[in-house]
C-alpha cells in the first residue's frame, strides 16, 4: 500500500513529524514501511505562467516564442516543447530559480533572442515518470483553466509530497485503505481521526425506479448496493485527485473511473461504475455463473466460467465478474451519462477461488480477499455518490437499492490488566491499558481491572485475547518490554543417539579429508532412478514426484545422493576444481506405494565422491591419485571407528564399473557399496575417474553400540608368523582372509595382507599374497607346538577350501 | 723400571694427544693397555723386584695406568662428540621446504552455523529434534493454524505432492509434532533444524531448498519478556556481545502477539549504512507467543500453558555473519567457496 502523506493530512494531523521519522514510528509499531519516496526533488521559484502569445522562433523551427504572464511581469521565454500554445497555464521556472540536479536558471540568448526562465515539464521539475500522467510523459504539463498565476506551483503539482510502502501482513487488511492508516496513524500520534464528507443532495426521483436487486447466494453476496446517479458529464478529475492517485500507484482516467479508485483506496471498499444506459435492463442479479459461460472483460479478454464464480448479471448476461473486473459490455464511456454504481460485500474465499482460476488480480480482488469492513460499504457508496456530485456533475437519485444480509456486529474481547502483565511480563496499569484503547479508537467498558473491548469491524483481525494482547503490546511498545529468563521447569538439552552419530560421522569424514556438501533434494527423470544402493533397489520404490513441478531438473525426490552430488563434480571440473573429495549426508525418500498415500520412509545416508589426486607431494615425488583403495580405506576407517565389522563382497551394479564395486555388509544385512563410476557415466557427466560410497546411516545407528568396554591389555608375548599362498587369480583376498581367521580362532589375533604379487616366476593366472599372522594367548605364554599345529591347520583349510599352495 | 714405567706414561699421553681418530684412540688403548700392552709387559717384570721396591713400583704403575685410562676416556669423548656434531651437521635439512601435505576436510557453512545454534541452545536445556521433510497438509499449515484456504498460505507457495502430502515449507511442524508427544503433559524446550522447501525460482536471494531453525518452549507461565530475554542470549552470543536487539510486532499465523526480531548493524553500529539500508538495523528472525490454537491442537491447554516460538533461516545468518552475497554459493558447492570455512 502506497501512502502519500499530504492525502493522509486530509484525516489526522501529521505535522511536526518528518516522512522518515513517521515511517520509523509506523514500522517498529507492526508495519514495515519498505521506503520512503518523494514525489519530486526540491525546486526554488517556479510559478504558474499564463501563456499570452506563442509564435515561431524566427530563426528555428522547433523553437517557440513566448510571451508568459507570471504575475507581476512578463516574461520572454523560448520554449521547444512540441505541445505549447497560447492560452495554456504552464510551470515557469523564472531566472533564479534552481531545478533539481541544482540546474540554475538564468536569462539566456537562443539564436539570437534572449530567453527569461524556463517553461518547464514534470521531468524537468524532477518527477518520476510513474507520476506523470500519460498526456504530459512528452512535454510541458498544463494546469487546469483556474490555476492562480504568479503562485508557487508546488500545492497544485502536489511536487512535496512524501509516499511511503506500507509492506503490509496479511492480518492487517485495515490498512489498505487511507482511512485504516488513519487510525493506525492516530492511534501511534495520540490524534483523532477526520472523516470525510458522504454528504448527498439526492433528487426527488428515486433510485428503486431504475433498478431492482437480487442476490442468489446470501453467504457468497450478503451485501448489494445500487445507487444511481444521472446525467454525468465524463471529463478529468480534478487535478489534486489525480495527484493522489498516481502517488498512490493508479493512472488517472475519468472522473468517475477515478472517483471510484479513490474511494476504493480511501474506504478500502471496491466499487464498481455501470453505464446504466449500457446494461440494457432495470435489474442486477448475482448469481454464479454456469459452466462454460463467457464474459469478456474490461481488459477485453473473454473468459469462460465455472459455477466456481459469482458473477453480476442484468437478469441475462453477466455484466462484472463480481468483485474482480467489470464486463466490457457495461463500461463506463466517454458518451456516458447515467450511471449504476455497485458498493458490494463478497465472501473473501469465493473471490479467492476466481482471482486464482482466472490469474485475474486487481485492487478489488486484492482487498475482497483479505476481507474488507462491513460497516464501510454503504458508506463507501454515498462517499462516491457525494465526490460524483461535486466533480462529475451527478444528480444522485435517491436511496440505495439493497440487498442486506450483512453481519455488521462488532467483536467483543474481554481482557484484564493482571492477565495481560502475567503473559507480557510487564507492570501495566489500567489507566495506562484504558488509554491505549482510547488511542486505539477502540470501544470498551471498563470495570476495574476488567476490559470488555468492541473491536471494531474496520479491524477484522481481532477476534481473541491474544489479539488484544499484541494490540496492548504495540501501543505501549516492544521497546518497554524487560528482559527475563524463564523460570519455569528445568529442562535437559542435548543431542539425540542419532544427532551424535551423525555428527561423529561427519567428524570423522572431515577428519580424513573430506568436504562436505549440500545438495538438492530434488532431482531429474533422467538421474532419480541412478546409483540406488542394491539395498534400496531390492524394495522396488517408486521414485516420488511433485504434482506441479517448477522444472525437469528439480521433479523427482532423491533415492540417492549421489546423482546430485555428481552434477556438482561436473560444475567443479568445469571451472578447474579437478581434486574432489566431497561427501554429503541427508534423506533419501523412499516409498514402495505405487500411487503415494502415506509419507515416505526418510532414510538418512551418507555418500561421497572422490576424483583426481588424493596426495600431492610434488617434490618428494609422491603423487597419489583417487583409487578404489583409497575410497575402501576412508570406509574401513569410517567402521573401525564406529567399531562396527565390516564386510565387502564383488557386487555389480548398474551404472558402476562392472569389477570395481562391492557391496558393504554388517553381518548379512546390505548396508550400501563403493566402487568406481562406470566409464559411460564418467563419460556422460563429463567426469574424471570417480569413486563413490553410499552408506545407510540408519543401519549403523540400529547395530552401533556406543559404549566401548575395557579389555585386558595382554601381559604375554604375541608370535608372528608369515605365510604366502599361490592362488588363481579369482580368489578373493578378502574370502581366504576370513578362512584364516575362522580356522585360526581363538589364537590368531590378527591377519594382515602384506604383499600381492603377480608376473615372473609365477604361472599365468596365478598370483601370490602374503598374509602375516599374530598369535597371542590371553591366559599365558604360547608354546610352539600350538602356534605350529594352528599353521598347519591353517594352511591346509586354505588349501583345500581356495586351492591355494604354500609358496616357498 | 719406574722411568721405563714413566717413559711409557709419556709416550703414551704424547699419542693420545696427537691422535684424531676413534679407531686409532682405541689401537692405543690397546698398544698400553691391552693384554700384550706395553704396559702389561712392563709389569710383567714385577716379579723379579724385591718386595721392598714392589709397593712402590707398582703404585707408580697404577698411576700410570690411570693416567693412561683417563686421557683416553677424555679424548673418546672429545672424538665422539666431534663425530657426532659431523654427523649433525650432514644430516642437516631445508626446513623451509614443505611438509607432507595432510588433507584436510570441513563442514558446510551452512553445518558451521546450525551447530553454533544447536550449541548455543543446548547449553539453555533445548533439545535437538527433527521432523519429516515430506509432511501432511495437516502439520504443516492446519496443526499451525493455517486452515484450507487461509490467505496466509500465500505467503509460501509450497511444492505439493498429493492434495494431503506436500514438501515442508517450514520446520514449524515440528512444533506441532514435538507437543503431540509430550501430549500437553509436562513443559519443554526444543528447536529443530532442517531443510524447507517453497516455490520460488532460485536466484541471488531465493532458493526452491533452504534451511530453517525452529525453537519452542512450552510450559506454564511463559511471558513474552522471556522470548526477549532469550532472543537477546542468542544474538549477543551469535553476533556479538556489543549488538543491541529490537523486536517489531509482526504476523505469523501460529503466534499471536508476534514479533520479528532485529539487531544494531554491526558494520555501522546502527548508525545507518548500506547494509542495513539505512535503518540501522537488520532483520534476524520472526518469533512469538504461541497462537492459543496451535496449543491447544497440540494437546496444552492454552488456559494452563503458555509458549513461545522463534524460528530463523541458517542462510540469512550465514550471509550477513561472514558475508556471503548470493545464496545459491550454499548450494553450488564450489570446492573454493566450501574451502573457505575450514576452520572450526
Amino acid at each position: 500500500m502506497l501512502v502519500s502523506l499530504n492525502w493522509l493530512k486530509e484525516y489526522v494531523d501529521i505535522d511536526g513529524i518528518s516522512p522518515e521519522e513517521l515511517a520509523e514510528k509506523v514500522t517498529k509499531s507492526g508495519i514495515e514501511v519498505d521506503s520512503v519516496e518523494y514525489i519530486a526533488e526540491n525546486s526554488s521559484n517556479v510559478v504558474i505562467g499564463y501563456i499570452e502569445s506563442c509564435e515561431k522562433h524566427p530563426n528555428a523551427d522547433k523553437l517557440n516564442l513566448c510571451q508568459v504572464n507570471v504575475g507581476e511581469e512578463t516574461l520572454q521565454i523560448i520554449c521547444g516543447a512540441p505541445n505549447v500554445r497560447q492560452g495554456q497555464k504552464v510551470a515557469v521556472a523564472k531566472p533564479g530559480a534552481v531545478l533539481p540536479g541544482n540546474f540554475k536558471i538564468k536569462k539566456a540568448k537562443l539564436r539570437g533572442v534572449e530567453s527569461f526562465g524556463m517553461i518547464c515539464s514534470l521531468q524537468e521539475l524532477g518527477f518520476d515518470e510513474k507520476h506523470i500522467a500519460k498526456e504530459y510523459a512528452e512535454g510541458i504539463f498544463v494546469f487546469p483553466e483556474d490555476a492562480p498565476v504568479g503562485e508557487s506551483v508546488e500545492p497544485l503539482l502536489n511536487s512535496t509530497d512524501a509516499v511511503l510502502e506500507f509492506d503490509l501482513t496479511p492480518n492487517r487488511a485495515d490498512c489498505l485503505s487511507m482511512l485504516g492508516v488513519a487510525y493506525e496513524v492516530g492511534a501511534l500520534l495520540d490524534k483523532p481521526v477526520n472523516l470525510p464528507s458522504e454528504k448527498v443532495n439526492a433528487t426527488t426521483e428515486k433510485a428503486a425506479d431504475y433498478i431492482s436487486v437480487k442476490v442468489d447466494d446470501e453467504k457468497l453476496n450478503p451485501y448489494y448496493g445500487a445507487f444511481v446517479i444521472k446525467d454525468v458529464e465524463i471529463k478529468a478529475s480534478p487535478l489534486w485527485m489525480q495527484n493522489y492517485l498516481l502517488a498512490a500507484g493508479i493512472r488517472p482516467i475519468n472522473n468517475v473511473v477515478d472517483i471510484t479508485n479513490y474511494v476504493l483506496l480511501e474506504y478500502g471498499q471496491p466499487l464498481h461504475a455501470f453505464d446504466y444506459d449500457r446494461l440494457n435492463s432495470k435489474e442486477i442479479v448475482v448469481r454464479k455463473a454456469t459452466e462454460g459461460e463467457k464474459i469478456i472483460t474490461l481488459d477485453d479478454v473473454e473468459r469462460t466460467l465455472t459455477s466456481e464464480n459469482l458473477v453480476i448479471t442484468n437478469g441475462k448476461e453477466p455484466v462484472a465478474l463480481a468483485g474482480v473486473m467489470g464486463g466490457a459490455n457495461s463500461e463506463v464511456t466517454s458518451e456516458t451519462t447515467n450511471i449504476l454504481l455497485e458498493a458490494a460485500y463478497f465472501d473473501s474465499i469465493s473471490i479467492r477461488k476466481t482471482v486464482k482460476a482466472t490469474g485475474l488480480r486487481s485492487e478489488a480482488s486484492t482487498r475482497y480477499e483479505k476481507g474488507i469492513d462491513p460497516n464501510r460499504v454503504r458508506q463507501a457508496g454515498l462517499r462516491a455518490c457525494h465526490l460524483l456530485e461535486k466533480y462529475a456533475g451527478g444528480k444522485v437519485l435517491e436511496g440505495v437499492v439493497e440487498f442486506d444480509k450483512l453481519d455488521r456486529s462488532e467483536q467483543t474481547v474481554a481482557i484484564d490488566t493482571k492477565t495481560i502483565n502475567h503473559r507480557l511480563g510487564t507492570t501495566i496499569t489500567s489507566d495506562e491499558i484504558a488509554k491505549i484503547l482510547e488511542r486505539l479508537q477502540f470501544n470498551y467498558e471498563r470495570n476495574d481491572e476488567q476490559f470488555t473491548v468492541y473491536a471494531p469491524t474496520r479491524r477484522g483481525d481481532i477476534a481473541i485475547f491474544e489479539d488484544m494482547l499484541e494490540e496492548v503490546a504495540r501501543i505501549y511498545g516492544y521497546d518497554n518490554l524487560p528482559f527475563t529468563l524463564p523460570t519455569g521447569t528445568t529442562t535437559v538439552g542435548g543431542l539425540t543417539k542419532k544427532q551424535q552419530l551423525r555428527r561423529s560421522i561427519k567428524n570423522y569424514l572431515e577428519g580424513v579429508g573430506l568436504l562436505e556438501t549440500r545438495t538438492y533434494s530434488l532431482t531429474s527423470e533422467t538421474y532419480v532412478r541412478k546409483l540406488v544402493s542394491p539395498e534400496i533397489k531390492e524394495l522396488n520404490p517408486t521414485p516420488i514426484s511433485l504434482a506441479m513441478p517448477m522444472s525437469e531438473e528439480h521433479k523427482y525426490l532423491r533415492l540417492s545422493i549421489l546423482p546430485e552430488l555428481l552434477k556438482t563434480v561436473s560444475y567443479n571440473l568445469a571451472r578447474n576444481q579437478a581434486n574432489l573429495a566431497y561427501y554429503e549426508i541427508g534423506s533419501i525418500f523412499v516409498t514402495d506405494e505405487q500411487e503415494v498415500t502415506k509419507q515416505p520412509d526418510e532414510q538418512l545416508r551418507v555418500s561421497g565422491v572422490l576424483t583426481g589426486k588424493w596426495l600431492e607431494n610434488l617434490w618428494q615425488q609422491e603423487n597419489k591419485k583417487v583409487d578404489f583403495y583409497v575410497v575402501k580405506g576412508i570406509v574401513e576407517g569410517l567402521f573401525n571407528h564406529l567399531e562396527l565389522p565390516l564386510r565387502v563382497k564383488q557386487v555389480q551394479i548398474p551404472d558402476m564399473h562392472p569389477g570395481r564395486t562391492a557391496s558393504l555388509l554388517l553381518g548379512d544385512k546390505l548396508v550400501g557399496f563403493i566402487g568406481q563410476l562406470h566409464p559411460a557415466l564418467e563419460k556422460e557427466l563429463d567426469l574424471k575417474e570417480t569413486y563413490v560410497f553410499d552408506i545407510n546411516v540408519e543401519a549403523i545407528l540400529e547395530t552401533h553400540h556406543h559404549e566401548p568396554s575395557y579389555m585386558q591389555i595382554p601381559r604375554y608375548p604375541s608370535v608372528t608368523r608369515d605365510i604366502a599362498f599361490i592362488l588363481d587369480d579369482r580368489v578373493a583376498a578378502g574370502d581366504v582372509k576370513e578362512t584364516i581367521e575362522e580356522v585360526g580362532a581363538p589364537l590368531v589375533k590378527s591377519v594382515q595382507v602384506f604383499d600381492v604379487y603377480k608376473g615372473d616366476h609365477l604361472e599365468e593366472g596365478k598370483k601370490s599374497i602374503a598374509y602375516s599372522l599374530l598369535y597371542q594367548d590371553p591366559e599365558k605364554t604360547l608354546v610352539d607346538e600350538e602356534v605350529e599345529n594352528s599353521y598347519q591347520a591353517i594352511i591346509a583349510a586354505v588349501s583345500e577350501k581356495h586351492g591355494a599352495y604354500v609358496r616357498s | 723400571m719406574q722411568e721405563q714405567l714413566k717413559a711409557i706414561q709419556q709416550e703414551a699421553l704424547s699419542k693420545v694427544e696427537e691422535v684424531n681418530d676413534l679407531k686409532e684412540l682405541q689401537a692405543i688403548k690397546v698398544a698400553y693397555l691391552g693384554k700384550k700392552g706395553s704396559l702389561t709387559q712392563v709389569l710383567r717384570g714385577m716379579g723379579k723386584l724385591s718386595p721392598e721396591e714392589r709397593p712402590v713400583v707398582g703404585e707408580i704403575a697404577n698411576q700410570v695406568r690411570e693416567a693412561i685410562t683417563t686421557a683416553i676416556e677424555e679424548k673418546n669423548t672429545i672424538l665422539e662428540n666431534a663425530a657426532l656434531e659431523k654427523q649433525l651437521q650432514a644430516e642437516s635439512i631445508d626446513v623451509t621446504l614443505p611438509g607432507r601435505p595432510v588433507k584436510v576436510g570441513g563442514p558446510h557453512l551452512l553445518t558451521k552455523v546450525i551447530e553454533e545454534i544447536e550449541d548455543l541452545f543446548i547449553g539453555m536445556g533445548y533439545e535437538v529434534r527433527e521432523g519429516p521433510e515430506v509432511e501432511t497438509d495437516y502439520y504443516n499449515f492446519e496443526a499451525l493454524n493455517l486452515p484450507k484456504d487461509h490467505p496466509a498460505r500465500d505467503m509460501q507457495d509450497s511444492f505439493y505432492i498429493t492434495n494431503e502430502l506436500l514438501l515442508r515449507t517450514h520446520t514449524s511442524p515440528v512444533q506441532a509434532r514435538t507437543m503431540k508427544e509430550y501430549n500437553g503433559e509436562k513443559g519443554f524446550k526444543m528447536i529443530c533444524p532442517g531443510k524447507v522447501y517453497r516455490r520460488d525460482t532460485d536466484d541471488a536471494t531465493h532458493s526452491h531448498q533452504f534451511t530453517q531453525i525452529e525453537g519452542l518452549y512450552v510450559d506454564k507461565d511463559v511471558k513474552m519478556s522471556d522470548l526477549k530475554g532469550v532472543l537477546n542470549v542468542f544474538a549477543k552470543r551469535m553476533f556479538g556481545e556489543d549488538r543491541k536487539i529490537r523486536l517489531r510486532p509482526s504476523f505469523f499465523p501460529f503466534t499471536e502477539p508476534s514479533v520479528e526480531m532485529d539487531i544494531s548493524c554491526k558494520v555501522c553500529d546502527g548508525h545507518g549504512c548500506n547494509v542495513c539500508k539505512g535503518t540501522g538495523w537488520i532483520e534476524i528472525l520472526g518469533a512469538g507467543m504461541v497462537h492459543p490454537n496451535v496449543l491447544e491442537m497440540g494437546g496444552y491447554d492454552p488456559n494452563v500453558y503458555s509458549g513461545f516460538a522463534f524460528g530463523m533461516g541458517p542462510e540469512r545468518i550465514a550471509m550477513l555473519k561472514y558475508g556471503v552475497n548470493d545464496i545459491r554459493q550454499f548450494y553450488l558447492n564450489d570446492s573454493r567457496f566450501l574451502k573457505q570455512f575450514h576452520q572450526a
